[in-house]
């Protein structure tokens, strides 16, 4: 068994797992934060995306043990206070979740994105950078369309500050 | 339509919770003392099961039990069956082997359930269920179809004499023979509608919960349709009575039709938690979903189209050999029959159409109805042969089907469909104008100075959804009514709730019903709520497939409103001292029409719930049920048109514009809509581009059983879409609605295969056009 | 998952002996296909010891034409590395088509190298840039590195600490991804070195990466796409499955090549 700690969504942790508890599994299992989801088993569907340390990667992919020791971000902890983080609050205005299966890994991939790509995202880009998250709902129209919505609403608010 | 009503673009009231991480799907479920399952399963494709030995695994960590198919049957849970019967041309009936929710004796495809463990972890269970020992005799396998067909092919059921479960026919054949013998030109082709995997993101999950104390089960369950499920749970399976089984389906994350079917795991779940004592949840890896989810399509046809010589259509002769996998789904039997057969007639004026199709078993998963569910195999195979057509009298393709447009309605076809309205030269025209048909050649040339070769398809379906009516497909075999339920409850203080038998999976129907309801009373639509998805709290419903919701199930919810509506107009008109025919209910409250005076909405419901000054005679309350069984499916339709490029290098297809003009009568919320379509085309295009479901023709193993080897379609792979609609109102339902759930689905994959065959000047293209496919194609063209 | 059992090691000497004292360990980084393949119980070592955290096997660094890349750098940060960008950029263009984005952030170039999948971009990259790959034991040349389907020149316990090769003249990358996996179907990084060219395919040889002489000859005389027309790439030795045949991978071969030159042209 695994001693580890870690600290999610602002919150310290710790729990005591068997050592092949894959990260995912340690988030919704042990600490109930079922918004991250399990899509696939190689890696590509990106249901289980959370940040690591302040970086995009697949929950699924990676032991709790692994993570021991780093800061992790899921779905539950994007939005503060009641306000829907930009994306989350673009993602809703542009249709862009039907069944919102995949959507806490689109949104965290998308938050992201944005942040790699200050300097503002085109379709392509957004296109390109979603290799990592498949949606069946959605043909990914209405997914471009909010993150390149976030995109600006962001960059604009960054502007702004 | 004011801001929230009909027709209003209304965001989705049920996103809030998808987006912060706080939707409840099965596998997000827990139950105390709850435990896990892990099934064994068949790693043959064909196999007789001579022994399993359970003793090492039962003595593994953690283990709480292991169940095999004998005891299943020992304790009397019935086989799956297939719920639409379905009676060859000889008048036989369909030869249904039999399915049992864990093999006893033979296995018929890979992944086939033989065995169950449940364990206090599912690392555990796994663990265990490596150590179940069976001893399989390895048997020839065959998945291919038309080979099973074969003469000395590996047989698979007995009931099955040369693995045919029918041979079915519709239509005139010999106004047909005599029509093509007699036409000036008949274009002929072989096609295959490859098999797809449905794939929905939510891996398939239940969870069985028997309560000892009350003799009382609980199912949690992906399922597109619990009351159904629970029905054939009881009626058919023996699991438990239906007043002792209570089915909810929760947020369920996509279904595509691979969740309308009742599984093995299911009942196994069930049975499993009353025989250990304990709650009993399996979740589905995605390559369980591969292996047992029911795939879609997987058809070998040869179709012919005669037209005389002014070109227009005189007959068209389909045979089609259609596979069903190992064993018969819940609803298999319609979908290459009257979900097929009955559309072949397309947007077209065919005086003579015959179809004859025969179900085949193979040693590869059940195939059941994927999206779309026999009109994309009807479309694809016409809107082929019609763009075939065109090139081979060297005509445009657009005039071709211009001509030969059905143009006055009700149309009765020959294949039993009566087409009640549509205007297919209006989205024709639309997607026309909206692709600039007209500037494509200078397009083409532009490309071609860029090294690429550019082409242009288009493809002009018809569908029919709402299935119906319950009398008329009871007839023609069904075992279920399909009719929709609804309850409307007006609380005491004004809120409603909706009770409805449809089923939300990503739908959205907790807005578009709400919109229904608010555009009746004017009230918020925060104060509307939709209930569905638990068989504890709606009676009875069909569940969402072949794009019903809308058509169906919205329908039973006016029915419902009339009646709230007018006991609220009675109560109003005691109250405001008026004539209840002048009482107009909108914006939130009752009116006298032509004065002031006026009681507000919730002042209504609260009288009907206090009972102190009801009109004379009038039980209080204020909530009403409503059933309703369409006359008629209705007929969405539209026109496709796609733009690609071809790599000649390579091989590789980029869809650089995909245009949809659809025909969905009234639409009651457009931002829904559009995103049904442009779910449906990623899917088409899908099916036209990467998605081939592919077994190893000798061992029967699946190839493509994970994202490895199965190719979903990536944001990458796609373009922006272009859609609008050109509407024509369905007479046939108070709405207006047709559905838009499948449309894009259905009519995008022959699109694209004409616009690459149109680009690489080859019409000799199977889906899915991978890229070594176009090579090969543009190879053979050297 | 079988059971495992993980360690973090905080230095190379400290995860030798983690993995020796294992019954059947294994090193891992990244663990983007590692944990993966443990998941789908292919794989099922009784250690995991944990390589991420030792701080000698990090860092990027270019000094003048030398270049020498930490094992434990992700695919990200190679992509993004400015230094890097400068001196070879095809390098980072291939780290940036590999996986997606949350891959890169967590996959390591010692670890997708020591795992050796023949349909994985940066062997062909390391054998076409004559690179030296360095563990705790020794340096070892790409061309002795790579010896057979996910099988390389390391000895159990020896970890991987650097990759490093000196700048070429001029480099590209062409890819042509699976279409499901997104794998290299077939992917051709040319190099054109003081010493010549070098051209390695990976994604399509039966028995992992290889050098494609053909196109290295017809380089050789002019570093230019046109000149790679009407080589022919014999399809014997080259991998058939659902997506492509050996045929088609190798006229992907030849089209890889000739976009990794002119990328490599600019």
């Amino acid at each position: 068994m695994a001693e580890i700690s870690m600290t999610v969504n602002g919150r310290k942790v710790t729990g005591t797992v068997e050592d092949r508890t894959l990260l995912v599994h340690f988030l919704r299992e042990n600490q109930g934060l079922t918004g991250t989801h399990v899509g696939c088993d190689t890696s590509q569907c990106g249901a289980c995306v959370v940040h690591l340390d302040g970086k995009a990667v697949k929950s699924c992919t990676m032991l709790a043990a692994q993570a021991s020791g780093s800061q992790v971000l899921t779905i539950e902890g994007l939005a503060e206070g009641g306000e829907l983080h930009p994306v989350q609050a673009a993602f809703k205005e542009h249709h862009g979740l039907q069944c919102g299966f995949c959507t806490p890994g689109m949104i965290m991939a998308a938050v992201d994105m944005i942040r790699r790509h200050p300097q503002g995202l085109d379709e392509k880009t957004v296109r390109a950078e979603l290799e990592g998250n498949i949606c069946r709902c959605t043909g990914y129209h209405n997914i471009v369309k909010a993150v390149l919505a976030a995109s600006e609403a962001m960059s604009g608010k960054a502007k702004a500050a | 339509m004011g801001i929230e009503g009909i027709g209003a673009r209304v965001a989705r009231k049920e996103d809030k919770r998808f987006l912060t991480g706080l939707g409840r799907y099965v596998d997000d479920m827990v139950v105390p003392g709850m435990k896990h399952a892990v099934f064994v399963r068949s790693p043959h494709a064909h196999a007789a099961i001579k022994s399993i030995d359970t003793k090492k695994a039962k003595a593994m960590p953690g283990i709480i039990g292991v169940l095999t198919g004998a005891e299943l049957k020992t304790d009397g849970i019935g086989n799956l069956i297939c719920g639409w019967m379905i009676h060859s041309k000889d008048g036989t009936p369909m030869k249904m082997g039999a399915y049992s929710g864990l093999a006893t004796d033979r296995v018929r495809y890979v992944g086939e359930a033989v065995a169950v463990v449940v364990a206090e972890t599912r690392g555990q269970a796994r663990d265990a269920a490596e150590a179940v020992e069976i001893d399989y005799e390895e048997m020839p396998a065959v998945t291919d179809a038309v080979k099973a067909l074969e003469k000395g092919a590996p047989q698979l059921h007995p009931e099955a004499e040369n693995n045919l479960i029918y041979d079915w026919e519709i239509g005139d054949a010999s106004a047909v023979d005599q029509a093509l013998d007699g036409a000036a030109h008949v274009t002929r082709m072989k096609l295959v509608n490859n098999r797809l995997v449905p794939n929905a993101m939510e891996p398939r999950a239940a969870l069985g919960h028997y309560d000892k104390a009350e003799d009382h089960f609980t199912l949690w369950t992906t399922s597109q349709n619990p009351h159904v499920a629970r029905l054939v749970m009881s009626a058919f399976y023996n699991v438990a009575p239906e007043n002792k089984l209570r089915v909810i389906a929760p947020d369920v994350g996509g279904g595509f039709g691979s969740k309308i079917y009742v599984y093995p795991e299911e009942i196994v779940c069930l049975w499993a938690s009353k025989k250990t004592g304990v709650p009993v949840k399996w979740v589905a890896d995605r390559t369980e979903s591969f292996l047992t989810d029911a795939h879609g399509r997987d058809h070998h046809t040869e179709v012919s189209l005669g037209f005389d010589a002014d070109n227009r259509m005189v007959a068209l002769k389909v045979d089609t050999i259609a596979n069903f996998g190992g064993y018969m789904s819940l609803f298999s039997s319609c979908v290459p029959t009257y979900l097929y057969a009955t559309l072949l007639s397309g947007q077209y004026a065919i005086p003579a159409i015959h179809c004859n199709v025969r179900a085949v078993y193979t040693n590869t998963a059940p195939v059941d109805a994927y999206r779309g569910a026999g009109r994309p195999e009807a479309t694809y195979l016409l809107e082929r042969t019609v763009e075939t057509a065109a090139r081979e009298l060297g005509v445009s393709p657009a005039d071709l089907r211009r001509k030969n447009f059905i143009r006055e309605f009700p149309y009765q076809t020959p294949v039993i469909m009566n087409y009640d309205a549509g205007d297919y030269e209006a989205s024709l025209d639309a997607a026309m104008r909206e692709a600039d048909y007209a500037g494509f050649p200078a397009r083409r040339d532009e490309a071609k100075k860029r090294g690429k070769l550019r082409g242009i398809g288009m493809s002009c379906y018809i569908e029919a959804c709402g299935i119906a009516p319950s009398q008329a497909v009871g007839s023609l075999g069904a075992g279920v009514g399909l009719w929709e339920s609804a309850e409307v409850r007006v609380n005491a203080a004004g809120t409603i709730e909706v009770l409805t038998g449809s089923h939300s999976h990503g739908q959205g129907h907790e807005t578009t019903f709400a919109q229904v309801v608010a555009s009746r009373f004017g009230v918020p639509l925060e104060q509307v709520s939709i209930v569905h998805g638990d068989t504890d709290k709606v009676q009875m419903g069909m569940g969402t497939y072949g794009s019903r919701s809308g058509a169906v199930g919205a329908s039973a919810i006016v029915k419902a409103l009339d009646k709230v509506e007018a006991k609220a107009k009675k109560i109003a008109a005691h109250l405001l001292e008026a004539d209840e025919s002048d009482i107009v209910i909108e914006n939130g409250e009752a009116k006298v029409a032509g004065t002031d005076r006026t009681l507000p909405w919730f002042q209504v419901a609260l009288a009907a719930y206090t009972a102190h000054n009801l009109p004379e005679g009038m039980e209080p309350g204020l909530k009403e049920g409503a059933f309703y069984d369409p006359t008629n499916f209705t007929f969405p339709a539209g026109c496709y048109i796609a733009e690609v490029e071809v790599d000649p290098e390579t091989g590789h297809t980029d869809v650089v514009q995909f245009v949809a003009s659809d025909d969905f009568g009234n639409i009651i919320n457009p931002l829904i809509v559009e995103g049904q379509v442009h779910g449906g085309l990623a899917q088409g295009i899908g099916q036209a581009l990467l998605e081939g479901c592919h077994y190893d023709p000798t061992s029967g193993q699946l190839v493509t059983a994970s994202y490895m080897d199965y190719t979903m379609p990536r944001a990458g792979d796609l373009p922006s879409f272009q859609v609008s609609t050109t509407n024509t109102p369905c007479p046939g339902n108070p709405l207006g609605v047709k559905g838009c759930g499948e449309a894009g689905a259905i009519g995008s994959p022959p699109a694209i295969i004409n616009a690459i065959t149109d680009a690489i000047g080859n019409n000799d293209l199977s889906m899915p056009a991978t890229p070594q496919k176009v090579w090969a194609a543009m190879r053979r063209n050297q | 998952m079988h059971q495992t059992t993980y360690h973090r090691a905080s230095s190379v000497s400290e995860a030798v002996k983690l993995l020796n004292d294992a019954d059947d360990g294994k090193y891992v980084a990244g663990g983007q296909t590692l944990i993966p393949t443990m998941k789908q119980r292919l794989a099922a070592p009784s250690d995991l010891v944990d390589l991420r955290h030792i701080a000698d096997l990090k860092g990027i660094e270019v000094s003048g034409d030398k270049v020498k890349i930490g094992a434990a750098a992700t695919h990200a940060e190679v992509a993004e590395n400015a230094a890097l960008a400068k001196a070879c950029p095809a390098l980072c263009h291939l780290a940036t088509h590999i996986g997606d984005p949350h891959v890169r952030h967590m996959g390591t170039i010692g670890g997708s190298i020591a795992n050796n999948d023949p349909a994985a971009d940066y062997p062909a990259a390391l054998l076409a840039l004559a690179a030296t790959v360095h563990t705790n034991k020794r340096e070892i040349s790409a061309d002795d590195f790579f010896v057979d389907l996910f099988e390389t020149a390391l000895e159990d316990d020896e970890i991987i600490t650097a990759v490093s090769f000196t700048v070429p003249e001029k480099a590209g990358y062409g890819k042509f991804p699976n279409p499901a996996s997104r794998y290299a179907l077939t992917g051709v990084f040319v190099a054109r070195r003081a010493d010549g060219v070098r051209a390695a395919v990976t994604g399509a040889g039966e028995n992992g990466v290889f050098r494609a002489e053909a196109i290295e000859k017809a380089l050789s005389s002019s570093f230019d796409a046109s000149a790679l027309d009407g080589v022919t790439i014999p399809a014997d030795g080259l991998m058939t499955d659902i997506h492509a045949s050996a045929e088609y991978r190798a006229n992907l071969i030849a089209v890889m090549a000739k976009r990794a030159v002119q990328a490599a042209n600019g």
